[in-house]
Order: structure tokens, then C-alpha cells, then sequence
């Protein structure tokens, strides 16, 4: 199983670096939506920093939808799917090396977007080994997730919509838990995190787990 | 000695239509079958039921000595398919593409080399990404798959499609050494001369059925379907 989720995340990756999508299309994404809030928001940075948490961890939601639908996309075209089927690679091999190609991906946006809240909101990057395991523990479970659903939504024509439908209520704790623990790292009190810190845990182990055993029926439903 | 291939009433379904209406076949190993029917008989489905790609609603199918109803995975690795699509990605280059398909396979990288000679991928050719190339050297790409591979099943759906005169011969080479190599081969094709000068055996499909050749298929509802009228009504003077 880890062999295959290996290969296949190496060839996730392998075709990123080569088209270069997240790097030119899903990080300006991102950060224009960081951009976007400052606007709607105000300049006022007594306003921003406080917020920079949650904006942070919805422009991150919604660039995982976006990491999440081109990971797919590749598999749609030239019915790479059905290649990828017959290759008898194990499901959770390709499950886990899907999944892992998306947090490896998200995880440099993620990166992009802190210094992006420390300029643009003024955040102050306290708490730094709470703020990097609330990005490893979150970005694993937005990543489990989004492979999950991306399969069920891959194989439909109404994919483009429904995938973020099907995930976006199911990372409401992701994003509850996170924000949480970024907050309490912001503001200097790194200890209040540790109980969301284990919702993240929880929550990433758990669809790890349900993705482990449900990805090879998900992906063999035509 | 066992068929390679063996269907039996096979029946699969897209939906509640089905796609395979009770189907049943044999095909001798190291034999070259072309599969022979009008558009919606039934030929892709039975090669996408032999390769594990669909499922098997009722009946019995076997592949390689594998039991397609019981386990359809099971048969994936020692099967290689050519499809309408090349199955490969575009992004990456035609021997990234041999490289990724033969280790999922689990298969020996030292057939890569001698694969993509073979299908004509010299040079700076092999190291393009597979968007760049031409229809007809992605069609060969995915046939330098299936060469690399040495499965021991082909399954081919208009393996000709795309490809250029040299592309077509070498294709017919590979085809008709088959025997030799010790592989099965069933095709689908509607360049008939052509596949039966290469297939040991013709099996014609109509319905989602493998019938007879003298048997009348379902043409005329199929006709009538296609120009929008019922069978029995004629069809109007500028289909005729």
C-alpha cells in the first residue's frame, strides 16, 4: 500500500512541477482572496489581525477545493481514471498518494499564506510550532477529505459543483479547530491550543481511515 | 486446456440499460479474435468486462483463469487495454508515462527501452510531455504501454484509429505475433479487411449478444431509432 501511495504521489507531483497549477493558478488564488477580505474588511489592521486566523483558514478551504479538482482533472483526461484502474494499483495506496500529493501542495500554499496574513493583516507569528502543527494536522485532514469526496464528485458531470458542496460542510470542524488553535497561537497563549489541536488529529486520522477503506468501491462506481 | 477467456450469459448494465445481453464467448489462448458488430453491439463492453473495467451483473465471465464475477481486480495486471483515450497523462512525458504504468504493473523497467524503440520513440521524442505529441504518437504511446508491459491478455477497442500507415503495419506485426509471444488478443474493429487478415477467428456482437454471422442484427431498429422513426415506417427519402 505504501509503495503504490509513493508512486502515486510522486506522479501527482511529478505532473504539478511540470504544469505548474497550484504554483500559477491556486497561490494567486489564494491570495487574492486574502487581498479580497482586507478590502472588504477595511485597512484597519486593529480589525485584521485579529481575524487573520479564520481568513487564513478559509482561503485555505477554499484552495484545497481547487487542489482538489485539478488532482482529479488529470485522472479525467485521456481516461487516465480507468488507466490508473486497470494499473491494479491498491485503492489505498492510491487514496493515501493522492491525498499526500494534496497536503504536499497545500502545505507550500500554506507557507505563502502566512507571510501573506503577516503582511497584509499584520499578524504576529507567535506560537510558531502550534501554528506549523495546527497546518500539518488541519492540512491532513483537508486533504483526506478532499481526495474522498473528489473521487465521488470525479466520476459525475456535475463534479466542478458538487465537489465543493460534499466538502465544504464536512471541514466545518477543520476550519472551526484550526482557527481556534491559530488564534491562541497569535495571541501568545499557545496552551489554549492543544485541545483543538487534537480535534484536528482526531479529525485527519479518522478520514484517513474512512478514505483507507472506502476509495476502492468510490473509484470503481462508474 | 482452460480458455483464457470465457463468457457465459454475461450480462452488464449502465444504469438499468444493459450493455451485455447474456454474452457468451471463448477465445483459446494465444488466439487473435477480432470482434466484429455495428456501433452499440456491444464490442467495447466486452472488452471492458474482460479487462475488469465493469462489472459483471449475472452470468459468468473468466479471464486468464480468473473469476471477472467474484473478483474483477484480480485480472487488471496481466491485462492491457487500448481504449478510445490513451489512458496516460498528458503532462508527462511518453517515458515518465511507460515508467509510472510499469512500476504500477509492477512489471520490468527494462522493457521500456526496447518498447519505445519499437513504437518509433527515439531520440528527444520519448522525453516530450504526451500533450505535445500528435493523436496518432499518443496512440502509439499507449501501444508502447502494452508492449513494455507483456501482459499476457490484450484487449483492443479500434486499435488502428490514429494511426498512420507505418503505425498500422507495425500494429498488424505486433497482431499477428501474438501466438508466438504467447498472448490472447481480442479486438474490436471497423476495418474489416484489414483485422481479418490478421484474426484467427471473427465474432460478431449485436444487442449486446455474440450471434452468427448469417443471424439478421437489430439494424433496422437500430435505423429506425437513429432517424427517429418506428420500425415498419418509412424512412424519409433523403435517409434512403
Amino acid at each position: 500500500m505504501l509503495r503504490d501511495a509513493v508512486l502515486v504521489a510522486g506522479k501527482d507531483l511529478r505532473i504539478e512541477i511540470r504544469s505548474r497549477v497550484t504554483l500559477n493558478q491556486v497561490g494567486p488564488f489564494a491570495l487574492a482572496v486574502l487581498l479580497l477580505f482586507g478590502l472588504a474588511l477595511g485597512p484597519d489592521r486593529q480589525v485584521l489581525a485579529p481575524a487573520s486566523a479564520g481568513l487564513f483558514w478559509i482561503a485555505v478551504l477554499l484552495s484545497t477545493v481547487l487542489a482538489v479538482q485539478r488532482s482529479y482533472a488529470v485522472e479525467s483526461a485521456d481516461a487516465a481514471r480507468d488507466g490508473l484502474r486497470l494499473s491494479g494499483l491498491d485503492p489505498a495506496g492510491i487514496f493515501l498518494g493522492k491525498a499526500g500529493a494534496v497536503a504536499v501542495q497545500l502545505i507550500v500554499l500554506e507557507a505563502g499564506l502566512t507571510i501573506g496574513v503577516a503582511l497584509l493583516y499584520g499578524a504576529r507569528l507567535s506560537g510558531a510550532l502550534v501554528l506549523a502543527a495546527a497546518c500539518a494536522a488541519g492540512t491532513l485532514g483537508l486533504a483526506a477529505v478532499g481526495t474522498l469526496y473528489g473521487v465521488v464528485a470525479s466520476g459525475l458531470r456535475t463534479r466542478e459543483t458538487l465537489l465543493p458542496l460534499l466538502f465544504l460542510p464536512v471541514v466545518a470542524p477543520v476550519l472551526l479547530a484550526a482557527t481556534k488553535a491559530w488564534d491562541a497561537a497569535l495571541a501568545g497563549t499557545p496552551g489554549r491550543a492543544d485541545g483543538w489541536l487534537d480535534v484536528l488529529v482526531v479529525f485527519a486520522v479518522l478520514y484517513i481511515a474512512i478514505g483507507i477503506v472506502a476509495f476502492g468501491p468510490l473509484l470503481e462506481d462508474e | 486446456m482452460a480458455p483464457a477467456v470465457r463468457l457465459h450469459e454475461a450480462v452488464a448494465l449502465a444504469g438499468r440499460f444493459p450493455l451485455l445481453a447474456g454474452a457468451s464467448l471463448e477465445v483459446a489462448e494465444g488466439e487473435v479474435v477480432h470482434l466484429r458488430g455495428p456501433n452499440g453491439a456491444g464490442k467495447t463492453s466486452v472488452l471492458k468486462v474482460l479487462a475488469g473495467l465493469l462489472e459483471v451483473h449475472s452470468g459468468e465471465a473468466t479471464a486468464l483463469g480468473r473469476d471477472l464475477v467474484a473478483d474483477r481486480r484480480a485480472v487488471r495486471r496481466e491485462v492491457g487495454m487500448l481504449g478510445h483515450q490513451s489512458f496516460l497523462y498528458e503532462d508527462l512525458t511518453v517515458e515518465e508515462n511507460l515508467r509510472f504504468a510499469i512500476r504500477a504493473t509492477k512489471g520490468a523497467l527494462a522493457g521500456i527501452g526496447p518498447a519505445l524503440e519499437q513504437l518509433g520513440f527515439t531520440g528527444r521524442l520519448a522525453s516530450i510531455p504526451l500533450g505535445r505529441c500528435s493523436a496518432g504518437q499518443q496512440r502509439r504511446a499507449s501501444l508502447a504501454v502494452l508492449v513494455a508491459r507483456g501482459a499476457r491478455l490484450w484487449l483492443l477497442d479500434e486499435p488502428h484509429a490514429g494511426l498512420d500507415q507505418e503505425g498500422r503495419d507495425l500494429l498488424d506485426g505486433l497482431l499477428a505475433g501474438s501466438r508466438a509471444a504467447g498472448r490472447t488478443v481480442l479486438f474490436a474493429s471497423h476495418e474489416h479487411e484489414r483485422a481479418e487478415a490478421i484474426a484467427d477467428r471473427v465474432v460478431h456482437l449485436a444487442g449486446g449478444r455474440v450471434v452468427e454471422p448469417a443471424e439478421p442484427v437489430a439494424a433496422p431498429l437500430q435505423v429506425a431509432q437513429q432517424i427517429g422513426q418506428r420500425p415498419g415506417t418509412e424512412a424519409p427519402a433523403h435517409v434512403a
